[in-house]
């Protein structure tokens, strides 16, 4: 098996690649791209701890989208919430020694994992079911629900059903950081698994899953509402000012 | 009830999200501007040859420019929570007029021509050439958009069809596709100072007329100037305040407020208009262009402070944009923010107890209160955040007996546009605006047959003139639609008003 041990590890080392420098390019864009007027969604903050309230609000409880449909909401959060507990979870594999709150975690990890599924099915339901969310899918949005749909499902069967070495999966993974590429035990169930999320990686940066830093630079939510106290201009604006 | 080429929806006591119906708008496009009407705007006069390289590069421009636009157009996760919440599309039931499906016509393009995945698999992603069915598309949904921002309040990134749209409408103009309205009012602008080109002798034939009507009402001699160097206060205000039912009783108002509180102030021929078309057409120049004439007239009239009158979007460039486009603002008196809305100005009047009221002037009237959009969602008035929906029912209050707010998810910062903001306030585009104000009048007639509302006050030139024309073709009267401060003029009791015969008049005048 020293041919998919070698696959694999060069597919994570790829994907790893992809999913940072994309990212770090992104982001970057995001940050150098100026933002000429002040146009926050009122009634906004008006002050910096203001607006990190207020983003704060909207990462972890998605403010908007409740006020928005109640049920994209609750499927959207489900899946989000579980995803964030299920990487919390995954940590500890990629981590020697396991830090105490990991640990504690641990049993939440699998309810997370569940959530996820059961969320991103309702999601995908509503991709059919209300003609208007039907007719703005395109097949990447079908495809992404299906990938991590995937995910989550093999994830949870190998937690329940067909149990694989997650000791070997570990050393494998913490070889990978000192360049020691240690053997992957190959279950059908965990290559898929891995190969998914090496797929998701790659994808990241180059899909709508850019709405995770992109929420961060949006001008409409990361404005502090005080224009008439602070001139605020951008670059190349001034420059129009000294024509 | 006016008579229409189209079906007017019938109002419902909610307003129902309708089944997607493609294409039911695809037929509504407003006039293209003619080479007249671009060229003072420093945009080609027609279709340029090379429009697709052109655009794109227009579009790349953009994207350098514009964080909002290149954010938006990555983040959208399809999610739906716009879909349900566009006045036009829940007037037209256009999947177009969904807010997310009126930003994928930019998105597909850009999917195609500035992302990895829609360069490799374009039908994988929805990514499509800029063909010229596109470029028409974009010119008829583009312009079905009001920029009233409702979509933004309930995305869960924010992303805000407005500056996609704003973006649009400059691409294509950068390529000779403009709109004929927007683009020959900011030609009117540039050339005679206001939207309406009304000269300025004709301003001051006016306003002496208002003088003198206010005379003979109240017989008190209050004071509409124009051009007066050394005035406190420089109002800036739309021009359909000059002349236009119900604008005109608003500048009336303003007039007594100004008057009671004992300053001086002064129009401007110069800057005889506060709307700024500029921020419609997505143009940063013109936008700055049409803003610098307010600090020229600032500076020529040697003013301390800038107030500025009832318009929605016109309050959007003044409170959010204005200190960009034409500040510093260091001349001016720093006890007072620049620029305010009169309505602060009144609230902070009444709040010093400094004006007097007679409420039951008012009392033939049930009141309801419109949010203009870009007040609500793009501004804000006072200290507080949310002052912009508080103030003016303040005001209300304070010079009505009756008054009674519609449902809730209709007012404030979920209010509806009145369906003919953002350009489009041009009988080409009647269908839509009739269409598009139907969320709104669903709200208004479910006050009027519950509360027996039976006006509605805006403080927006546009909202005003949209709804004295939409509202017969739903079977109600035109002047349903007030100006707010047509309620402080009808209310306010002047110093030295009704010492005389006068008020024996007046009331000669209504027996009759």
């Amino acid at each position: 098996m020293a041919f998919l041990t070698g696959f694999y590890a060069l597919l994570f080392y790829f994907a790893a690649v992809v999913l940072v420098t994309g990212l770090v390019f992104k982001i970057q864009q995001y940050a150098r791209t100026p933002a000429p007027l002040k146009i926050p969604t009122t009634p906004a903050p008006t002050t910096r701890g203001g607006v990190i309230f207020r983003m704060m609000r909207e990462v972890v409880l998605f403010e908007s989208l409740f006020r928005g449909n109640k049920w994209t909401w609750i499927f959207g959060w489900m899946f989000h919430f579980g995803l964030f507990l299920v990487t919390l979870r995954h940590l500890r594999y990629f981590i020697e020694p396991v830090w105490f709150p990991i640990q504690l975690v641990q049993p939440f990890g699998i309810y997370g994992g569940m959530a996820m599924v059961v969320g991103l099915a309702g999601l995908w339901v509503r991709r059919f079911f209300v003609d208007r969310v039907r007719y703005i899918s395109a097949p990447s949005d079908h495809l992404i629900l299906a990938l991590l749909i995937l995910i989550g499902c093999s994830g949870l069967m190998m937690k329940f059903v067909f149990h694989t070495d997650v000791v070997a999966i570990k050393t494998f993974f913490l070889g990978l950081y000192a360049f020691d590429v240690k053997p992957l035990p190959s279950d059908p169930l965990l290559l898929l698994h891995l190969l998914l999320v090496a797929v998701l990686m790659i994808v990241f940066p180059y899909s709508k899953l850019l709405h995770a830093p992109g929420l961060f630079f949006s001008p409409s939510r990361n404005q502090a509402d005080n224009p008439r106290e602070r001139r605020h201009i951008a670059p190349w604006a001034r420059q129009l000012e000294q024509e | 009830m006016a008579k229409a080429t189209f079906e007017v929806p019938a109002l419902t006591q909610y307003t129902e999200i309708p089944a997607v119906t493609p294409d039911a708008m695809a037929h509504s496009a407003p006039f293209v501007a003619k080479a007249d009407f671009q060229k003072p705007l420093g945009f080609p006069g027609g279709l340029v040859d090379d429009w697709q390289t052109t655009a794109i590069a227009k579009m790349r421009e953009l994207l350098g420019r514009y964080r909002s636009l290149q954010v938006y157009l990555d983040s959208c996760v399809k999610c739906g929570a716009c879909t349900d919440k566009c006045h036009y599309y829940l007037g037209t039931k256009d999947p177009k007029n969904m807010p997310v499906g009126r930003q994928d016509l930019m998105r597909k393009v850009y999917r195609r021509y500035f992302t990895l995945a829609g360069r490799f698999f374009p039908k994988l992603v929805g990514a499509e050439d800029f063909t010229k069915e596109v470029l028409d598309d974009w010119y008829s949904y583009y312009h079905q958009c009001s920029q009233c921002r409702r979509c933004s309040v309930f995305c869960p990134y924010g992303i805000d069809t407005a500056e996609i749209s704003m973006a649009a409408r400059e691409i294509m103009d950068s390529i000779g596709v403009g709109q004929k309205y927007c683009n020959e009012i900011i030609g009117k602008v540039y050339k005679i100072g206001n939207n309406l080109g009304l000269p300025g002798p004709a301003l001051e034939d006016t306003l002496e007329g208002l003088e003198e009507d206010v005379y003979d009402e109240t017989g008190v001699k209050v004071r509409y100037p124009i051009d007066e160097e050394g005035a406190e206060i420089l109002l800036v205000t739309p021009s359909a305040d000059f002349f236009a039912e119900p604008h005109v009783d608003g500048l009336i108002g303003y007039g007594k407020v100004f008057h009671e509180a004992g300053v001086t102030w002064t129009l401007s021929s110069h800057a005889s208009e506060a709307a700024n078309f500029g921020m419609f057409i997505g143009s940063y120049a013109n936008m700055r262009r049409v803003a610098q004439r307010i600090r020229e007239a600032a500076i020529q009239l040697k003013v301390k402070r800038i107030v500025f009158g009832e318009c929605g979007h016109a309050w959007r460039v003044a409170y959010s944009f204005l200190n960009t486009l034409a500040g510093p603002w260091d001349f001016l008196d720093p006890r007072y923010p620049v620029p305010q809305h009169i309505c602060e100005f009144t609230f902070d009047l009444i709040q010093q107890g400094r004006l007097t009221f007679d409420k039951s002037e008012n009392d033939d009237k049930v009141l309801t209160y419109h949010d203009s959009c870009n007040v609500a969602r793009a501004s804000r008035m006072g200290d507080t955040p949310g002052g912009q929906f508080e103030i003016p029912r303040a005001i209300i209050r304070a010079t009505c007996n009756h008054f009674y707010d519609m449902d809730e998810d209709t007012i404030r910062d979920r209010t509806f546009c009145c369906g003919g903001g953002g350009g489009l306030l041009t009988d080409d585009l009647m269908e839509l605006r009739v269409k598009g104000a139907k969320p709104r009048l669903d709200a208004l007639n479910n006050v009027m047959q519950e509360k027996g509302v039976t006006h509605m006050a805006a403080i927006c030139a546009i909202c005003k003139s949209q709804f004295t024309k939409v509202l017969p073709y739903y079977g109600m009267e035109m002047d349903q639609i007030v100006s707010l401060h047509q309620l402080v003029s009808n209310a306010i009791v002047l110093t030295g008003q009704g010492d005389g015969d006068l008020e024996d008049e007046d009331e000669t005048d209504e027996a009759a």
